[in-house]
């Protein structure tokens, strides 16, 4: 077992270990997804290929795998076939540094929360260049669109968890983690609101909706339902995706799947705890784990149920959401968060100790 | 003021995103309303039509049809070619071959209605696919009929004791013009064939039909149970 820890064998180790989790993870939540669809509209959803449909993913998969991939005459080739390439790594660089409970990290940066914000945003230009590449009208709205999409939502993504980080005052992912110990009362959600260890009022008590803005903005930048715009099959064919076939498209699809793999882990790290027991007790080890796996799957499956619930919003809604609502929100969130914390060093100042 | 009302819309908006997320929530826990088609299917409302069938008597076995030719000349597309014959021991003829054109046929019901003897109604068999056009163009009803006829027969074995009813029956034969000569009468049945023949005789044949199912109860489930379009 001693060779388990070399160096080397470590990170080859993880490296298969992630890709086999976003490759499992994307098949299967296209299936949890298929699945969901049909329960919320009383259907069964697919339930031929295995037992319960359970074998759908691998029948999926052969037949993308099957198809040629036809890079038409007039795209810029390279970056035709680069775009996919360059959606599915950012996930995988990402999930390098999520740690899935306390000592299962592939890297255990210091700047996890910046690595991973700072990988999440080439996606946009990985379908920025998916669309602008295939010289198609609906794939450069549709590029268009993301490009526009993705900035207006990157703010209060951003400023949200410039509230957090003054929270945390790290930007250690398993550190903000460790933080938020003992009880669902101490998570980062809730913390905000009052600080129990301490006894006093918390740092940002508008934490909730803090979290909400945060997920709000993760299904805007996975580009998913209600804001599909990049995709947005009935106005723009598959958007960028249009000129895509076979396994070339199906890679776009599991990048979506892997981007709310790491937007519903790094949710769950930030605000509920990543591997952090709610009730304090069975914690630790293989629990933790557990724990992180629980809540981020409650997370997607929200995710999911979003989807089969709210329509496709218009584009200048989604603008205005983000510009009229979010950043204000967000900005107000990050003023408060700052006068909260400087409240006691105010009071000195002004009153004397 | 007009933060207020941007605040007021906010939060009503929000509501009403959980309100939908609380019916679809609501939904997926209801049971599924979908029939998974090729392993469950659909009872047939008692209107349904499907194509043409011939009707068995459920007192004889036998198909009702005379071969008198009607439905044939009633079809606004032509589309029914029947031949009788006249078997031994029969005051009447029956059928011998019926071919149905199903690709010409617009289910109107013209031949259900005229039939006179009550032989022709709508089947239930909505699940007709062939990768073959003649399996349509030449749907073979006397062939069904025929296997209904066998089948019929194998679970009606005909016991010695019913010479005895049917000799007695023989004088009553003529009204009934409908009736062959020796009735099967199943053993249910046998105790009053002769009111119940009778009958049959006097009034319509879709009233008869109603008298007679309970007497053969087997028999009679292989008939539709739906009401007769008058």
């Amino acid at each position: 077992m001693t060779f388990l820890t070399l160096e080397p064998i470590r990170i080859l180790l993880y490296l298969v270990g992630i890709c086999a989790f976003v490759g499992g993870n994307a098949a299967y939540l296209v299936l949890a997804e298929r699945k969901g669809a049909g329960r919320i509209q009383r259907r069964p959803g697919p339930n031929e290929a295995g037992y319960a449909g359970l074998l759908q993913p691998l029948a999926d998969g052969l037949k993308l795998l099957a198809k040629q991939i036809i890079v038409p005459p007039g795209t810029d080739g390279l970056l035709f076939r680069l775009a996919p390439l360059m959606v599915m790594a950012p996930p995988l660089m990402c999930l390098a540094t999520i740690p899935f409970a306390e000592n299962l990290v592939a890297r255990n940066l210091n700047i996890g929360l910046l690595f991973v914000f700072s990988f999440g945003s080439i996606n946009v230009m990985a379908l920025m260049l998916g669309g602008w590449a295939s010289r198609n009208k609906y794939a450069i709205i549709s590029a268009a669109r993301v490009v526009s999409q993705s900035v207006a939502y990157e703010i209060p993504m951003l400023l949200v968890v410039i509230t957090v980080l003054m929270m945390t005052g790290t930007m250690d992912l398993n550190e903000i983690i460790k933080q938020q110990a003992h009880g669902f009362w101490n998570w980062n959600i809730l913390r905000g609101i009052w600080d129990f260890s301490a006894g006093h009022i918390g740092a940002n008590p508008l934490m909730p909706v803090t979290f909400l803005i945060f997920f709000t903005c993760m299904l805007a930048e996975t580009n998913r339902a209600p804001f599909d715009m990049a995709e947005a099959e009935s106005e723009l064919v598959a958007g960028a995706f249009t000129e895509y076939g076979g396994m070339g498209f199906g890679v776009f699809f599991m990048a979506e799947y892997a981007n709310i793999v790491v937007g519903c882990c790094l949710a769950t790290v930030l605000f509920l705890g990543g591997w952090q027991s709610p009730i304090g007790v069975l914690s630790g080890g293989l629990w933790g784990l557990g724990w992180f796996l629980a809540k981020t799957y409650a997370l997607i499956m929200t995710v999911i149920w979003i989807r089969w619930t709210f329509p496709r919003t218009q584009f200048y809604r989604l603008l205005n959401l983000s510009w009229k609502i979010l950043i204000p929100l967000s900005l107000v969130t990050l003023l408060l968060t700052g006068v909260m914390m400087k409240l006691p060093l105010l009071w000195r100042t002004i009153f004397g100790a | 003021m007009s933060l207020l009302t941007a605040v007021r819309e906010t939060l009503s908006g929000f509501k009403s995103l959980l309100v939908g997320m609380r019916i679809t929530a609501r939904e997926a826990t209801k049971p599924l309303i979908t029939v998974q088609y090729p392993h469950d299917t659909l009872k047939m409302p008692a209107r349904f039509r499907g194509h043409v069938k011939l009707v068995l008597d459920p007192e004889t076995g036998k198909a009702r049809c005379t071969a008198c030719g009607l439905c044939a000349r009633a079809c606004p597309s032509g589309c029914i070619v029947l031949e009788g014959v006249k078997r031994e021991g029969d005051k009447r003829k029956s059928i011998a071959k019926y071919d149905l054109d199903f690709t010409k046929c617009s289910l109107c019901g013209s031949c259900v209605e005229i039939c006179a003897s009550d032989a022709l109604d709508f089947s239930k068999d909505y699940n007709v696919v062939s990768m073959n056009r003649e399996d349509f163009s030449h749907l073979d009803l006397y062939k069904r009929i025929d296997a209904e006829t066998k089948a019929w027969a194998e679970t009606h074995p005909q016991p010695a004791v019913v010479a005895a009813p049917a000799t007695s029956a023989a004088p009553v034969a003529p009204v009934a013009p409908a009736t062959p000569a020796t009735p099967a009468t199943p053993p249910a049945a046998a105790a009053v064939p002769v009111p119940v023949i009778a009958a049959r005789a006097a009034v319509s044949p879709a009233a008869a039909k109603a008298t007679e199912s309970p007497a053969a109860p087997v028999a009679a489930s292989a008939l539709p149970a739906g009401p007769k379009t008058p």
